[in-house]
């Protein structure tokens, strides 16, 4: 058997590439609700990767209860779990925003920031609480997949799971590019994000559109957390920290406030996540987001489609 | 019959009192202007008829309703629509969504209706339709900015110093717009300027603020006429 010098290279790059889109997708979703929050009232939310972690939780009792009910035709199950954990979890975000966030408005500028920290302890030890800290498994839904570039040696996989997850993910930012862009839902958040006084003065209903805002990022984090269960195959109550440092990295990156900033920044964190795994140390893989936050805030806070910082209340 | 009545209105921003006692009175069919110096609290009037911040004192009441303690959300739902200081356009969408959303807020339904006869009233909006806000003139921004309050058919127009900044002839096309909008539509209208020679020709009657209180009131002509307003606000004050 011949070995041709860079054909393994190549190969091996593309499994790279497929491997790290498909954690970038997930990181996006994510990142897309840290993104609209702050670009409607200028917070970072810091609960939200723990609502991602909760959408998680949320899939993999869905998933099981599905199970037990005898539902096992996987895209019944993956529907129905995405539509409950979206919901639920959409519920959650709702909550956070009201009780934690809205009465803060107003007050000091760090305040809403300490809240959302709060929420965030609050959120993993209710977590760690109900489901126990152990970590969760679950068994693979979808195995096997594709083989590419099969050379005898090396054959770049592409798995069920990975389709079905990039293919979930561009479904969801199809379907909420058209409500940001189409809808009279849409034009409202865009205008309270631009001019929220202004949006006040027309007779939109700002406090509910700020409330949608959370719904929706929740939800789509929740999509997150489903294919993350889906991807890893285990979960704990933790995953929401790094997870949600990775993906305000994302936000961050692609310019915090551009939407379609926050899904080019998670494809670029997925990558560089995975190409440091490939060729560095796989337990520094972390350190990879978190170096990128750092370098980003020095040399480029606006990020790559970021605008002007402006200054909001 | 008076669409618009504020009675012993006083406005404060924290303990900083903005409007004393200011009554002020706006008939249906009439464009009534306010004039005043800068800082003497005409945007704030503005901004308390919309509820935002809301009066400490007095009451206004709008088309026999008492709005003085009224969500904004709800009283720019009754037909009153504001064209703020600064024109305050969506600058990252385009025209046509900046018009639409205008209309879509107030529950009108007849969009494509509405948008129609704002672009016949500024044909260039018409053209620019398409661009962002954003990249329009300052004159252009301002004529979207009355268009976006008009496209929800409002009964009462605020316009907040639609002329500052911007050039004589593109002032001219704005005061002629508002006046064929009064004779043509019946539209209420309530002017801020501190352009005080043009508002005071256009309008039938007209309010002087001074430090958050009214101290002259008449129509019009008769203000224009009178010296202290000659010294004030027309001969280089103001
Ligand atoms: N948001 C605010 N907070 C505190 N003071 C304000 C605020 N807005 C206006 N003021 C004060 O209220 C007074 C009236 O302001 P304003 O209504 O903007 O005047 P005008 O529109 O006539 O120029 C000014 O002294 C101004 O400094
Ligand atoms: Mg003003």
């Amino acid at each position: 058997m011949t070995n041709v010098p860079g054909v393994p290279a190549l190969a091996y790059a593309l499994q790279q590439l497929i491997n790290g889109v498909t954690l970038g997708m997930i990181y996006g979703l994510i990142a897309v609700g840290y993104t609209m929050v702050y670009g409607i009232i200028g917070m970072i939310n810091f609960a939200h990767g723990d609502i991602f972690m909760v959408g998680s939780f949320l899939s993999l009792i869905a998933l099981l209860g599905l199970a037990s009910l005898g539902i096992t035709a996987v895209p019944l199950a993956l529907a129905l779990t995405l539509i409950f954990a979206a919901g639920l979890a959409a519920l959650y975000g709702w909550t956070v925003e009201r009780v934690a966030y809205r009465p803060l408005r107003g007050s000091f500028r760090l305040a809403p920031l300490i809240s959302a920290i709060g929420m965030s302890i609050v959120l993993q030890n209710f977590v760690q609480v109900g489901q126990g800290a152990r970590v969760k498994p679950m068994e693979a839904l979808l195995p096997g997949g594709i083989a590419l570039m099969d050379d005898g040696n090396f054959a770049v996989q592409l798995s069920w799971m990975q389709i079905a997850i990039v293919v979930t993910t561009l479904v969801v930012l199809a379907v909420f590019t058209w409500l940001v862009t189409k809808t009279p839902l849409g034009r409202s958040m865009r205008a309270c994000e631009q001019d929220l006084k202004m949006a006040g003065l027309m007779g939109i209903d700002t406090d509910r559109t700020i409330s949608l805002t959370f719904v929706i990022g929740a939800a789509l984090a929740a999509v997150a957390g489903l294919l993350f269960l889906l991807y890893y195959g285990v979960i704990d109550f933790f995953i929401g920290f790094l997870a949600g440092v990775k993906a305000f990295t994302a936000a961050v990156l692609g310019g915090i406030g551009s939407l379609p900033g926050a899904v080019l920044g998670g494809l670029l964190i997925g990558l560089i996540e995975v190409g440091w795994s490939a060729f560095l140390p796989v337990e520094y893989k972390d350190v990879a987001a978190f170096s990128v936050l750092i370098l980003v805030l020095i040399f480029r806070p606006n990020g790559i489609m970021g605008r002007a910082e402006v200054e909001k209340v | 019959m008076s669409l618009l009545s504020l009675t012993g209105v006083s406005t404060f921003y924290g303990a900083i009192q903005a409007l004393r006692d200011v009554s002020l009175e706006v008939n249906e069919g009439e464009i009534v202007t306010l004039i005043g110096a800068n800082g003497a609290g005409k945007s704030t009037l503005m901004m308390t008829v919309c509820g935002s911040p809301q009066a400490r004192a007095g009451s206004i009441v709008y088309d026999g309703t008492d709005i003085t303690r009224m969500p904004t959300l709800l009283i720019m739902r009754r037909r009153i629509a504001q064209a703020p200081e600064g024109r305050r356009i969506f600058g990252r969408m385009t025209v046509r969504e900046n018009l639409i959303m205008g209309a879509e807020v107030a529950g009108q339904s007849n969009i494509a209706g509405v948008m129609d006869e704002v672009c016949a009233l500024f044909p260039r909006l018409r053209e620019r339709l398409a661009q962002r806000g954003g990249t329009l003139s300052g004159g252009e921004q301002q004529m979207l900015a009355i268009g976006r309050a008009l496209m929800a058919r409002p009964r009462l127009l605020l316009l907040d110093e639609p002329s500052l900044g911007l050039a004589p002839l593109v002032v001219r096309q704005i005061f002629s717009a508002i006046r064929t909008l009064n004779r043509e539509t019946g539209l209420t209208v309530l002017l801020v300027e501190q352009n005080a020679h043009q508002a005071l020709r256009l309008a039938h009657r007209g309010y002087v603020l001074v430090n958050g209180a009214i101290t002259m009131a008449g129509s019009g002509l008769d203000l224009l006429a009178r010296p202290e307003i000659r010294a004030a606000y027309l001969e280089g004050g103001g």
